[in-house]
């Protein structure tokens, strides 16, 4: 593991007390498959075990959940990702929305030997599901982006911490998401979450946090309603216990679709929702649960930081080869993100290629992407929330040559945020709850859409695939939302226009009655040339949608059909 | 039942009594609402008195009360259902109870540590129990990553010590 003196850029480097705790459970989790197989524990009982340690029992075998905390790794990590998906599933990885990776393929008896190995590099499963707090997720861009107030990372990690093997909320009525964002921007949905916080300055320039709580996507998709407007650093522990009391006592437990926080506070009422975290937090003993700076800055301290020293001209050097090489300069254009240092820049890696899978990546890849990573960008890469990965801190100089080596590799399709920029669920290939396949629906919209002049010509689009109501694939917050649903059997797909994941968050509305694949990717042309034919100058999808309304696009669309 | 305090199988001197039962004279567990309707029970002299708190009501409940209680009892419908664990938090860090808190229904040996450290003190187990097995599963791991509402020692960070007796 990361030596002492060589902490992982970007994320928390373990300490030896810290890899104790992992490799204590995993032998804890090795000892608990063993009662399994020995018939020690019945299957009811080791289920909410298993699932603790992200293990998953899916169509046609286990499926392990493997938590990326913050969506951030070091080569070494991505290095063992890869060795993993070699040795013990068939070759490929699953990025998910929630920047964690799965795999598809994994034998009950070799499930602790993995966690084992993930142990050694740092990494774990642990509540990457079940009904506890799962991955602590944050902006793709964090600590690099120019528009940031903190790295959010640091307060993932304290959340991550915090909530391990949480004595109090192991086992609440349903699992528990929080976002955190450290850009006043939110690029991670958190009106989408359980717990959402986005960094704020104080008055007297001290940083906090707004809270909002209770949003979700899933069967009842909900905004989050915001809890405090300011929420100080120091309570941010005291805080969340409050939140997670209150609904660990009142979320309700009769119902497995009804039991999610956002229900609770629906049936409760904003007001006497607020009221009650507000009574909880008032009775907490607030310097029992105080996130003092020192606590902050040693756990911030274990973190990496980028080697950034770019020459002089790295800029001009960059703004040359684009004038060049147009193919490079509208790559950079569309998988570009500004940082904060002069003569850096953050690039996206798309793992949507031509009528790929959204987020896959195979073991080849991550090699070469762990490689990449160290020798562009302080060996750190990471996992967005929208199924790519990012390097983070990448010279301007030195841009070409990377774009140049992720050519053959199929990772530099220019298409981040555009209209082939696909989520989606692993759907009814894999999974025991779906209703139908989404992956051959992303792949056929990937198909129709490939041509790049078309997808820079419709701008920014976000689709989100779900294969069931479950909306793993988010479909409820995205411009242009595709739902699998079960027709007497057959496979058919719901669309929804106008949704919304950011500052301005927005459900999708119900565009008409579901339609089978290669009809449901026809309405789409159709809207795309609605939307086309009728936009204002520079006007975005989700803006023309508000405009004329979904009304108007069902009529033009269906209509037509 | 056996009954399991700091990993180690004790006797029980508790009786749990029923609604229409007469006063013992030795430790009894009530209902709450027996609690609450009878005042006979709580006005007793010298009976060490339990209630069993319903997993459907907060600790709160308990407060006009508690000076009477020796015990309280909270329940686990199965083991997955938490409610408890904040029940026995409410009443160590809210209520300022100091007496046992027992958790008794569907309880795993792997949820020990988390029993104890929300201030949980014995365990109703089934019958056959191996307490050795429960023991294990309390030392399983030397600290915990947050407060809990118990004092424990702080090792660095958020780190605290967990240990079995107390």
């Amino acid at each position: 593991m990361q030596a002492e003196v060589t902490l992982p850029v970007g994320t928390y480097g373990y300490q030896p007390i810290d890899l104790a705790f992992l490799n204590n459970r995993v032998a804890q989790f090795r000892e608990q498959v063993a009662r399994r197989l020995s018939g020690d524990l019945s299957e009811d009982e080791f289920k909410p075990l298993r699932l603790m340690n992200g293990l998953y029992l899916q169509l046609h075998a286990y499926m392990l959940r493997v938590a990326v905390p913050y969506g951030v790794l070091s080569a070494a990590q991505l290095r063992r990702l890869a060795r993993i998906a070699r040795i013990y599933d068939r070759g490929y990885g699953h990025f998910t929305t929630r920047q964690n990776i799965q795999f598809n393929w994994i034998k009950l008896e070799e499930a602790p030997d993995i966690l084992a190995e993930l142990a050694e590099v740092g990494m774990h499963a642990i509540q990457t599901s079940g009904n506890c707090i799962r991955n602590i997720t944050s902006d793709e861009f964090a600590g690099a982006a120019a528009d940031e107030l903190l790295d959010p990372r640091v307060h993932a990690e304290i959340l991550r911490q915090w909530s391990t093997l949480h004595p109090e909320f192991s086992f609440l009525p349903r699992k528990f998401k929080f976002a955190i964002s450290g850009s006043p921007h939110d690029r991670v949905a958190a009106r989408f979450h359980d717990i959402g916080l986005i960094a704020k300055p104080g008055a007297d320039g001290a940083v906090g946090f707004e809270v909002f709580a209770g949003g979700g996507l899933g069967r009842t998709p909900a905004i989050g309603i915001r809890l405090r407007e300011w929420l100080p650093e120091h309570e941010l522990l005291a805080y969340m216990e409050a939140i997670l009391r209150v609904y660990n006592a009142y979320g309700r437990r009769d119902n497995l679709y009804k039991a999610r926080l956002k229900i609770l506070v629906q049936a409760l009422g904003r007001e006497a929702f607020a009221e009650k975290v507000e009574a909880e937090f008032a009775a907490i003993p607030k310097e029992h649960y105080r996130l003092g700076p020192e606590i902050v800055d040693a756990i911030r301290a274990r973190f990496g930081k980028p080697h950034l020293d770019a020459p002089v001209d790295a800029q001009a050097w960059l703004s040359d080869r684009r004038r060049r090489d147009p193919a490079f300069d509208l790559w950079v254009q569309t998988n570009s993100h500004p940082h904060h240092a002069a003569g850096y820049i953050s690039v996206v890696l798309s793992l949507k290629p031509r009528a790929g899978i959204p987020g896959d990546a195979s073991a080849m890849q991550m090699d070469a992407i762990a490689d990449l990573a160290e020798r562009f960008s302080s060996g750190e890469i990471r996992v967005s929330h929208l199924q790519n990965l990012v390097l983070g801190h990448v010279r301007q100089d030195e841009l070409y040559t990377l774009w140049q080596a992720l050519g053959p590799l199929g990772l530099a399709t220019p298409n981040r945020a555009l209209i082939t920029d696909i989520v989606c669920c692993p759907g009814l290939d894999y999974c025991t709850l779906a209703n139908a396949r989404s992956i051959p629906i992303a792949q056929r919209i990937s198909e129709r859409f490939a041509n790049v002049e078309l997808q820079q010509q419709i701008g920014p689009l976000r689709i989100n695939i779900s294969g069931c109501i479950n909306a793993c694939g988010h479909h409820h917050n995205a411009d242009i939302g595709i739902l699998g649903v079960d027709k007497k059997g057959e496979e058919f797909f719901q669309l929804t226009l106008g949704g919304c994941g950011e500052e301005d968050a927005a459900i999708g509305q119900i565009l008409g009655t579901a339609l089978p694949e290669s009809e449901a990717v026809n309405v789409i042309s159709r809207v795309i040339d609605t939307y086309l034919a009728r936009r204002v100058p520079n006007e975005r999808f989700g803006d023309t949608c508000r405009r004329l309304g979904v009304r108007f696009f069902k009529e033009a669309v269906y209509a037509a059909a | 039942m056996p009954l399991l305090e700091c990993g180690r199988i004790v006797s029980d001197p508790w009786q749990t009594l029923a609604d229409d039962a007469a006063l013992p004279s030795g430790p009894c567990i009530v209902s709450l609402y027996r609690l609450q309707q009878d005042e006979a029970v709580r006005t007793a002299p010298h009976l060490r008195l339990g209630v069993a708190l319903p997993v459907d009501q907060p600790a709160e409940v308990l407060a006009p009360y508690l000076d009477r209680l020796s015990l309280v009892a909270v329940n686990f419908p199965t083991f997955r259902d938490g409610r408890a664990f904040t029940q026995a938090c409410s009443l160590r860090e809210r209520l300022a109870f100091r007496h046992e808190i027992r958790a008794t229904g569907n309880i795993l040996p792997d949820q020990y540590a988390f029993l104890l450290r929300c201030g949980i003190t014995t365990v109703e187990t089934q019958d056959g129990a191996d307490p050795a097995a429960w023991q294990k599963a309390a030392h399983r791991f030397g600290f915990g990553y947050q407060p809990s509402v118990l004092e424990e020692p702080l090792v660095s960070g958020l780190r605290r010590v967990i240990a079995l007796d107390r």
